[in-house]
């Protein structure tokens, strides 16, 4: 059995703890209720270049002199796989979750003979991915400085990928991040980045003019909208990291709260047990007199 | 009087206005434009300028964009800027202090990117410095 000492220190120890998951808890609160807020008034603007390249591709897409970012490079062999992640861990599965997609992304593609290559954003997936695909890893890129991503973030990224694009390093890329549904849950996405998806449009809406021509409109909007895309999945990963940090430190709480009331109540009844031991030797050796 | 124009301008990190107006001039990159409702519709790159709001329901406004495009509806038109500043908030002093920093950061830049930035940064500035 345990002594009293080690008790004592365990229960001091896990207070401890308790006091730093609470405050991790709070903080991850109060800055998941302002990466909400950021990834929500994002929205709006994805969503008019979302429409507007769509539009604009509808009517493109045959064209033989369309941007290689809508039509792709015409071959398929490299993969670009964007992985971004938090920076900090602590916040139970959220990049487990992702880097596992990434992972089984990889898989699939090394399977059907492609060769994959890897950006990391965000320092986590890096650690994850290095061990089994260290050699594929191109870069990493980390905003552990920053504190509030801004669009000129997700900017420098998009250009880093569109550099890469236009020297032909790869065909195709895919965005990998955990889209934020609820606190509780986050859900491991790959959104292709290039070439740009575009679904069928209801054709029949309004006809536009364009000024200067479509192509020049559709180059100065494709590259753009690589880095939306980026911004967008860079949002919903902050609101999803805080969102699972407060799930995981509420549940890490709640544990200690659990252990020290087990150790307490140990703790108790040994030194009850101690008493009562000693006062039997004490009577005891009464008696014998 | 006339119809009005439902006005968005919205930035990538926000939304910025949603209103209505009478007529917005906005710098397209072909030369700037008044649009009102009734616009056929276009979609327009922008140039670094102004945009300015008139006949508003919260009176006038003017924006300093950098960048961007524009999509015109008959009924409605959406701003999507690169970056937008309301032009109230800017002001001389801040801005000349500003220009002074980018202008030492070009002459201390090293490598060709570094000065192709701060050069950006500083034909940005001046562009807002010349609206006043």
């Amino acid at each position: 059995m345990a002594s009293l000492k080690a008790l004592r220190n365990r229960i001091a120890s896990v207070k401890g703890i308790r006091k730093i998951t609470k405050a991790q808890q709070m903080v991850a609160a109060s800055k998941f209720r302002r990466a909400l807020d950021a990834a929500i008034a994002a929205r709006p603007y994805a969503e008019k270049m979302g429409e507007a390249i769509a539009n604009l591709a509808g009517g493109m897409k045959d064209n033989p002199g369309a941007p290689k970012l809508l039509t792709g490079t015409g071959k398929d062999d490299t993969h670009l796989l964007i992985v971004a992640t938090s920076d900090r861990g602590l916040c139970g599965g959220f990049n487990t979750n992702i880097v596992r997609l990434a992972k089984q992304k990889i898989e699939a593609l090394r399977r059907d003979g492609k060769k994959v290559l890897i950006l990391c954003v965000g320092r986590k997936g890096r650690d994850q991915l290095r061990r089994v695909h260290g050699p594929l890893i191109v870069d990493t890129v980390e905003f552990t400085g920053v504190k509030r991503i801004g669009f000129a973030n997700a900017q420098a990224v998009g250009k880093r990928v569109l550099a890469m694009f236009d020297e032909g390093v790869f065909d195709k890329a895919t965005v990998v991040y955990a889209r934020f549904k609820s606190v509780m849950s986050q859900i491991p996405t790959a959104t292709q980045l290039i070439p740009a998806p575009v679904e069928e449009t209801k054709t029949g809406g309004a006809f536009y003019e364009y000024e200067p021509d479509e192509r020049e409109i559709l180059a100065d909007l494709l590259p753009r909208n690589v880095s939306v895309q980026i911004f967008h999945a860079l949002l919903e990963n902050v609101a999803g990291e805080f969102g699972a940090k407060m799930t995981a430190m509420d549940g890490a709480t709640r544990n200690a709260d659990e252990v020290i009331d087990k150790v307490t109540l140990l703790y108790n009844r040994t030194r009850q047990a101690q008493i009562t031991k000693e006062l039997i030797e004490i009577i005891s050796g009464a008696e014998a007199l | 009087m006339t119809d009005k124009i439902a006005f968005d301008l919205v930035s990538p990190e926000r939304l910025l206005l949603s209103t209505e107006a009478e007529m917005v001039t906005i710098p397209g990159s072909e030369g700037d434009m008044g649009v009102m409702a009734g616009h056929m519709p276009l979609i327009s790159t922008l140039r670094p300028g102004v945009i300015a709001v008139s006949g508003g329901t919260e009176g006038d406004q003017r924006f300093y964009v950098i960048g961007g495009f524009a999509e015109v509806n008959p009924g409605k038109l959406t701003v999507l800027a690169d970056e937008a500043v309301p032009v109230a908030e800017l002001d001389a002093a801040t801005l000349d202090q500003r220009i002074k920093n980018a202008e030492e950061d070009l002459a201390l830049a090293k490598t060709d990117s570094e000065r192709a930035k701060a050069q950006e940064t500083l034909d940005h500035l001046k562009g807002m410095r010349a609206t006043l």
